[in-house]
């Protein structure tokens, strides 16, 4: 192993070193504070050390990893996710949980996992980010023992993912019986010397799609969405439905490119009807919910829609725009996901609409943010949000796929209606007294207002200023 | 410069009117006054300037322009003619009156409500103003989301519903526009390399008449939705109904026009042939509007939905005249714009001048009225007239304009149209009847106008004249816009052949530069 391959690796170093130093940490002495210190800490370090050390463009790490800027990109969008996610969840579990400081170290495997997704170019890399974020997503889910939905949750999360692990592990075996090979890349050489698709191929695509479309939660594959949304405990859910979910979207976008997906009609065609049904699926279901984590469980549904409209548009304006759309959509929900922390009390999640009744005149800076959040859910303009479909529409029309961008416009108008919901919710003039907070030292709330408060600006600047981003996403993309 | 302060102004208005409130709500309304009339103040300054200037100028009067996505060709580009002056007045004008008129009517969450008052405002301005297709529907977006919360939180009863109503019907129509703006970009940069959403450069874009057909249709679609025209207008009747009155006053005043000036902006210029083409139908059923919402106004016994009713039926010439294509109907339909703006506004005024009096919308409730109130009286004959289309008063000028344009296009229809005229007649009687005339109802006493209420009539009732008797300043203003907009539709109407538009288009752009 040259010295290129381990600075190239040392992100995720980073992260497993971590995860030792807490469990060694929490067998001398528990303290919440410190290993919360060491979790924001290593996460930031991470980040820093991705974007400061000056790496080749691309750079393989033979046989599992490939460094390009694709890969590179969404390590640091993954890393600060999760940081974010690490931030609000101090409050959170500083009241709940006696045995709080586990979850960390479940918090940074989980990251590692979702990390290694993104730059793996082996069906090895893959399974082996995939299991590593499941299994500690399994744990996590459940964390909050004592709750009965939790480890209802917990349970339901394991048996599907393990299923889904295992379509997928088949699958692979599939495409390596008829290939030879697990590299994505010689995979790909394989099947551009064939005008179709052997019939043991599109078989093994087909299991592909079935364990991937699991982890995504599109339609069909989306049953265990909402409960498990609902019965986790508010960080980890905020972390399914972004950090896990953005980890496979960036490998699904590799591996599809690289086997020149787009070639293959099958292919294409099972994508589009996927991508239908989710957003159709996802919009309605989120139509009829009066629990909001479900609700926003159900529009994650219709947002992984969205960005695999770009996916299927692709090109380069189709990558960007899957890119940009994965930072707005981030953002969302970390920030939505993170007023629900903050809105919540000890014994359960704020996560009734009938606790945001009035919320606009008992905490108008709260209720305000989370207007933004859901405005940019629904796309509005000043929000990252609409940037973000902007470019999925613009990518959209520009490789002429209308009928995905139709549907897409149909989901928008449909979304529209249960996001402004929960604003008139909010702006209702009857005041319900819901209890008091628990007192906390208000040092706790100071970190996960600060977050959201740092999210919400994010949120807008994305939204009025775009150009930076834009320009990021495509220096990393193209060098 | 001057532009963006506009749109800055009100923007930073608003926040600062919703700080203000925290400590002070006379302060807020003050803020927000000012800031209104400042722009107004501004405004005019800049239109008696232009009027003293001399006619040959080009069209465009100011120009603004900075990058600002240049990934997309995307500038933040406000320009400013005779058409968007005038809708630069009318919007100052009018919010200055919903500040007015709100200022006793709104006791709740007072900051907040100035701050969205202002924002629309923002929103509205910078429609009238971006020359650029993605910020046209950025704004256009933009005033939503404020409309939105002034009709759900200081609406009446069923504001819930409007609200909802409201914000899916134009937003979803808004999509199909910003497909077709996407489309067209698209088309420009395959044909040219450059990839821009600039309104002049687009203007000379050469599409494929089959696509060019989809394109129209998408934009036609979100400005129909606002105008509105039936079937699209389903949203108007409710959503002006439970708006508060500044609401009611901005919607009907302003956000229709939007729709209008949308048509009269990008329709006509960038889709000659197709809206050539579906002209016919178009006129047609802006015939049906009138006739329909004349009816259906003449039904009511919600007085602010049978002032809303009356706008269905007002808009109607104005798809009568946009498809015209001619100057006379065209400077009618920019008259029109102006004239149902200040006389609906001021029918909405009315009607919630009532409603803090009586708290009732009903106007089977309601008569007798002129005894009581008889200035409030007066004003509401003279805007019911003005609504009827009286000769003297503003909107005379405009439908008589429309019907004369159009009927060098088409007979029938005009003929049909003109029966709208007396429709009008008839439930704008039936308003003063059933408000002012007959048995007293109300017990209890009613107050007459209190002076900020007088002033805000008074003013009203002054343009209204004025605009009737002296509507040249507001013709001479746009006539240069006009003709911009329909030299591209002149050349293959009479000649019947396809004159490349593009070289007349650029040769207006770079006159104005």
């Amino acid at each position: 192993m040259s010295k290129q391959d381990l600075l190239s690796i040392m992100p995720l170093f980073i992260l497993t070193s971590a995860a030792i130093l807490i469990l060694f940490s929490i067998s001398i002495k528990r303290n919440h504070k410190v290993i919360f210190g060491i979790t924001i800490f290593s996460l930031l370090a991470d980040f820093i050390f991705l974007s400061v050390v000056k790496t080749p463009v691309s750079w393989i790490v033979e046989p599992l990893f490939v460094f390009d800027g694709f890969g590179k990109f969404n390590l640091g969008l993954l890393l600060l996710t999760a940081l974010s996610l690490a931030m609000l969840s101090y409050a959170y579990f500083e009241q709940r949980e006696e045995r709080k400081e586990e979850y960390y170290i479940l918090l940074i495997l989980a990251t590692l996992g979702a990390c290694t997704l993104t730059i793996s170019k082996h069906f090895i890399s893959l399974f082996l980010g995939l299991e590593i974020l499941s299994v500690s997503l399994y744990s996590m889910i459940a964390y909050l023992r004592k709750r009965e939905r939790s480890d209802e949750g917990g349970i339901k999360y394991l048996i599907i993912a393990a299923c889904s692990s295992a379509f997928l592990l088949f699958g692979m075996a599939l495409i390596y019986y008829v290939t030879g090979s697990m590299e994505f890349a010689s995979i790909g050489v394989y099947l551009s010397a064939l005008h179709e698709l052997p019939i043991i191929m599109i078989a093994g695509f087909g299991f592909l799609i079935v364990g991937i479309g699991f982890k995504l939660g599109i339609v069909p594959f989306h049953m265990w969405t909402a409960d498990v949304y609902e019965g986790a405990p508010l960080p980890v859910t905020s972390f399914l439905a972004t950090v896990s979910k953005g980890g496979v979207v960036a490998l699904l976008v590799r591996f599809y490119t690289q086997v020149n997906g787009h070639q293959h009609d099958s292919i294409v065609g099972t994508f589009t009807v996927l991508v239908i049904a989710s957003m159709f699926v996802g919009n309605f279901l989120a139509l009829q919910q009066q629990n909001v984590k479900r609700l926003l469980a159900y529009s994650s549904i219709s947002h992984l829609g969205y960005i695999l409209v770009a996916f299927i548009a692709g090109g380069q304006l189709g990558l960007e725009a899957v890119s940009f759309y994965l930072v707005a959509y981030f953002i969302t929900t970390v920030g939505a996901f993170g007023i629900l922390t903050y809105l919540s009390d000890k014994d359960r999640d704020a996560e009734l609409l009938v606790d945001f009744k009035g919320l606009f005149w008992r905490r108008p800076w709260t209720a305000t943010s989370f207007s933004a959040m859901l405005l940019s859910l629904a796309g509005i303009p000043l929000t990252a949000g609409f940037v973000g479909k902007f470019y999925i529409v613009a990518a959209g029309v520009s490789s002429s796929t209308w009928l995905l961008v139709t549907m897409l416009i149909v989901n928008s108008a449909i979304g529209l209606f249960y996001y402004i919901r929960i604003i008139a919710i909010m702006c209702e003039k009857e005041h319900i007294e819901v209890q008091t907070q628990v007192e906390l030292t208000p040092s706790i709330y100071l970190i996960s207002g600060f977050s959201v408060a740092v999210l919400t600006i994010a949120l807008l600047w994305v939204g009025v200023f775009p150009d930076e981003l834009i320009a990021l996403i495509q220096s990393m993309l193209n060098p | 410069m001057i532009l963006s302060g506009f749109i800055l102004s009100f923007m930073i208005g608003g926040i600062l009117a919703w700080m203000a409130a925290l400590k002070n709500l006379v302060l807020a309304r003050w803020i927000s006054l000012i800031t209104v009339c400042f722009n107004l103040f501004i405004v005019i300054i800049l239109w008696v300037q232009h009027l003293q200037g001399d006619e040959s100028q080009s069209a465009w009067i100011l120009d603004f322009s900075l990058p600002w996505i240049p990934r997309f060709g995307i500038g933040f580009h406000l320009a400013l003619d005779g058409l968007s002056l005038l809708m630069l007045l009318l919007t100052f004008f009018l919010g200055a009156l919903s500040v007015l008129i709100s200022w006793k009517e709104i006791q709740h969450q007072v900051g907040l409500y100035h701050f969205c008052l202002l924002w629309v405002l923002a929103g509205i301005t910078g429609v009238f103003l971006a020359m650029d297709l993605f910020l046209f529907f950025f704004f256009w977006e933009v005033m939503l989301i404020p409309m939105f919360f002034l009709i759900i939180i200081w609406g009446h009863e069923n504001s819930r519903y409007a609200a909802f109503k409201f914000f899916i019907f134009t937003q979803a129509s808004g999509l199909l526009m910003l497909v077709a703006i996407l489309g067209l970009y698209f088309v420009h940069a395959n044909q040219t390399g450059t990839f821009t959403f600039d309104y002049f450069q687009l203007l000379g874009a050469d599409i494929p008449s089959g696509a060019a057909m989809w394109l129209m249709l998408g934009f036609l679609a979100a400005f129909i939705v606002k105008l509105p025209v039936i079937p699209f207008h389903t949203w108007l009747p409710d959503a002006h109904s439970q708006a508060p009155t500044a609401g009611s006053l901005i919607l009907a005043g302003l956000l229709l026009k939007t729709g209008a000036y949308g048509l009269l902006r990008f329709i006509v210029p960038l889709f000659r042939d197709q809206a050539v083409a579906i002209a016919p139908w178009a006129m047609a059923i802006g015939v049906f509007g009138i006739i329909y919402g004349a009816i259906l106004a003449f039904s009511q016994t919600d007085l602010k939905r049978l002032v809303a009713y009356t706008s269905v039926s007002h808009m109607g010439f104005i798809m009568l005249g946009v498809f015209s294509f001619n100057m006379i109907a065209t400077q009618g339909v920019v008259m029109q714009m102006i004239t149902h703006g200040i006389s609906t506004g001021a029918l909405f005024i009315l009607a919630g001048i009532i409603y803090e009096r009586i708290h009732t919308r009903d106007i089977t409730r309601m008569g007798g009225f002129w005894k009581s109130m008889p200035f409030l009286g007066t004003c509401g004959l003279i805007f019911a007239m003005a609504s009827l289309g009286l000769p003297g008063l503003g909107n005379f000028v405009a439908e008589f304009l429309v019907l004369v344009g159009a009927w060098q296009a088409t007979h029938k229809l005009t003929i049909i149209a003109t029966i709208g005229l007396v429709a009008a007649t008839i439930y704008s009687l039936r308003i003063l009847q059933k408000v002012f005339y007959g048995n007293q109802s109300a017990t209890h006493g009613l107050a007459d106008l209190s002076f900020r209420e007088k002033l805000v009539m008074i003013v009203l009732v002054v343009s209204l004249i004025w605009l009737g008797l002296f509507p040249q300043p507001v013709l001479n203003t746009s006539r240069p816009s006009v003709n911009v907009i329909l030299e591209t539709t002149a050349s293959s109407d009479e000649n019947g052949t396809r004159n490349p538009k593009i070289i007349t288009i650029k040769q207006k752009r770079y006159t104005h530069e």
